[in-house]
């Protein structure tokens, strides 16, 4: 058994009906039941509603969820960093910026460009790190992760990975290595609309990719991390099918620390509309139920949303957050430019001049960050809203064989 | 008057405090520093995994810098680790980092609730133990578990009240009262102990000391729930000494069957 046969079964188009059309009735019945216990599916959907948005009701939410926050995690927040390896991609997806046949600034780092950049982000104080590249068998081989892992491993405590999904076996010599978490965002737990965005390549198979979070934990990781793209699908059904796949994680995987991201979309190459809208409010309400659902689960927040509105989810939920971030290969130091070409056909064409000059001599992002504050900014803004930054977290020696 | 209540005896050490304080969760670590200092606490824990175990003076992992070794003696712990051989790794790296031959054994597989892993946490205390650690184990409220990690040579015990953070207070109240009865090493009380009153409630118990964290790091002010705590063990401790009065259901003035033994 796995979540991807298991999900068909769950009654998820009843629940996201209920979140869609819950009473004030259930609302209040769920924040009676989020004061001390255990929330179950429709609890979580009535605090997803519409009805639950209303000020006096998000208000409670709020509240509740710094309670448990503060309760379960302290008064800290826990930083990482993205460091992009490549922004190569065999995929070809509506909204994203890396897709296959978008023209843009591409490069793959070698092992030692990238030891170069983290060496940058440990400077900035970062100990926790997250390794993301796009999709490619060929430039980012499961070899090339492990070797970039290993190599990392003696300075950074905990290394993460948002990679295009592997098999168990590949995994485990990246555990080996010292990996110690696994992200693997589904997009949009929507099948239809999962298959109209992801137009060609391996990640149209929405099974293989759902059972990622599974395989990686039968590898060995001992985070795991999960998300909806949220932009693509209407937020309150992926947030029903988020919260259905976590309670799933949380018993199958029963070691693992989970976290659970909610990023919105952003601008990128393409010029992908979102399909539809979240606004500030849902994004709050949607946080606070998360929390209040999922007490224990770390909640991740990155430079996607705007520094204000960083600000304000720091205590309603939130225990771990990036800073400073670029979502580029080589975007902290200039790694790589010497190497930048556009991939066309499956082949590496010289980029002319005009592209360059247009484009700036980086890698193009996979989207646009929107809060742009140095990781030492936000460590500060933290301490004024009295909050420990925490850089360190974790020891290698936890992630050795 | 009675001699001087007996002190806290740990291995070879005596403590005056019977509150053992925790170090995670605080705002920052100068409000931390307050709270150690109103608890009056003298053994502190602290997550090896926050700490530098580089040898570099790593200033973004400076937990151990607020915490001054002539004050207090430095417990760590192994807080992050799922297995005994990790466990291991972990106390042996701190050991080098820190100097401090004494640890908190904690090993808890599931991150949601933190409880312990028995199994785990005695094959890690036979190692260690063997190795020259002073090992206070966390554990859950077995009192077979806590014969067993006595036997291997452990300083103390430690169950936990409830699990970690809940603030639910002594739920585990009948096998901590087996585990009082039987040990021969000092018996902590940690985890869960949200109130002053549930501290209270395990030194009343006869425990010899408890550990608080979260109920004092997340409080709206830290230092003066220290004290609180602080208050709390003291009173409970000295009425344990002196001995609480037997609690009764009801009211029993007159003898119905045996009064007429004193009749004349």
């Amino acid at each position: 058994m796995s979540f991807a046969s298991e999900c068909d079964s769950l009654a998820l188009a009843e629940l996201s009906s209920l979140a869609q059309n819950a009473t004030a009735t259930d609302v209040e019945r769920a924040l009676r039941r989020a004061q001390g216990d255990r929330l179950g599916a429709t609890d979580f959907a009535a605090l997803i509603s519409p009805v639950a948005s209303q000020a006096t009701y998000l208000e409670a939410m709020a509240r509740r969820s710094h309670d448990l926050t503060v309760k379960h995690f302290g008064r800290v927040m826990r930083f990482f960093a993205p460091l992009y390896l490549s922004n190569e991609c065999i995929n070809v997806c509506k909204y994203c910026g890396f897709s296959r046949d978008n023209p843009i600034l591409r490069v793959t780092l070698t092992v030692d460009q990238v030891v170069t950049e983290a060496r940058y982000l440990r400077e900035q104080g970062f100990r926790h790190i997250l390794l993301v590249a796009g999709e490619h068998p060929h430039f980012v081989s499961d070899n090339y992760l492990r070797e970039c892992v290993a190599r990392l491993h003696p300075e950074w405590p905990s290394i993460s990975l948002e990679v295009g999904p592997l098999e168990t076996g590949q995994y485990a010599p990246i555990v080996g290595a010292g990996g110690e978490g696994l992200v693997v965002y589904q997009e949009t737990y929507d099948r239809a609309v999962y298959d109209a965005m992801h137009v060609s390549g391996p990640k149209r198979d929405f099974d293989w990719r759902l059972e990622t979070p599974e395989r990686a934990y039968a590898a060995g990781f001992k985070r795991l991390g999960i998300g909806a793209l949220l932009g693509l699908a209407p937020w309150r059904n992926e947030a029903i099918a988020l919260a259905a796949h976590a309670k799933y994680l949380l018993k199958k995987c029963w070691m693992a620390q989970l976290t659970i991201s909610a990023p919105r979309l952003r601008p990128a190459a393409g010029e992908f509309e979102p399909l539809v809208n979240m606004s500030d409010r849902e994004l709050v309400q949607f946080v606070c139920a998360l929390r209040i659902a999922f007490p224990e689960v770390g909640l991740v927040l990155s430079t996607r949303e705007s520094a204000k509105l960083r600000d304000h989810l720091i205590p309603l939920g939130i225990t771990l957050m990036s800073a400073g971030s670029h979502t580029e290969p080589g975007g902290y130091t200039g790694q790589g430019k010497e190497k930048l070409h556009v991939t066309k056909g499956g082949r590496m064409v010289k980029p002319d001049l005009p592209m360059i000059q247009s484009e700036g001599e980086h890698a193009t992002v996979q989207f646009k960050i929107a809060d742009e504050r140095s990781p030492a900014e936000v460590a500060a803004r933290l301490q004024q809203l009295k909050y420990e930054p925490i850089w360190k977290d974790w020891e290698g020696a936890l992630n050795e064989a | 008057m009675t001699d001087k209540p007996p002190k806290l005896r740990i291995a070879n050490r005596d403590f005056n405090s019977r509150l053992i304080m925790g170090t995670g969760k605080f705002a920052s670590g100068e409000i931390m520093v307050s709270a150690l200092e109103a608890s009056g606490a003298e053994l502190v824990t602290v997550a090896l995994r926050r700490a530098d175990l580089s040898g570099q003076h790593d200033k973004f992992a400076n937990i151990l810098t607020f915490i001054d070794a002539k004050k207090y003696v430095l417990l760590p712990n192994t807080s992050g680790a799922r297995n005994a051989g990790e466990a291991c790794r972990l106390a042996r790296l701190g050991r080098e980092a820190t100097g401090s031959t004494w640890l908190k054994l904690e090993i808890h597989p599931d991150p949601r609730y933190l409880l312990p892993d028995g199994v785990e946490t005695l094959k890690a205390a036979e190692v260690l133990v063997k190795e020259g650690f002073t090992v206070l184990p966390y554990i859950n409220a077995d009192p077979v578990l806590a014969k067993r990690l006595e036997d291997a040579g452990c300083a103390t015990v430690m169950p936990l009240g409830s699990p970690i953070g809940s603030a639910r207070g002594i739920e585990t109240r009948a096998s901590i009262e087996i585990i009082i009865e039987q040990a021969t090493v000092p018996v902590v009380v940690d985890a869960g102990l949200g109130a002053p009153s549930h501290a209270a409630e395990a030194m009343e118990m006869g425990a010899d000391a408890v550990l608080v964290n979260t109920a004092i790091a997340v409080a709206t002010d830290p230092e003066r729930m220290a004290e609180a705590f602080k208050g709390a063990v003291t009173a409970g401790r000295a009425a344990y000494e002196i001995g609480l009065a037997v609690k009764r259901k009801e009211a029993d003035a007159t003898s119905p069957l045996t009064g007429f033994l004193n009749e004349p």
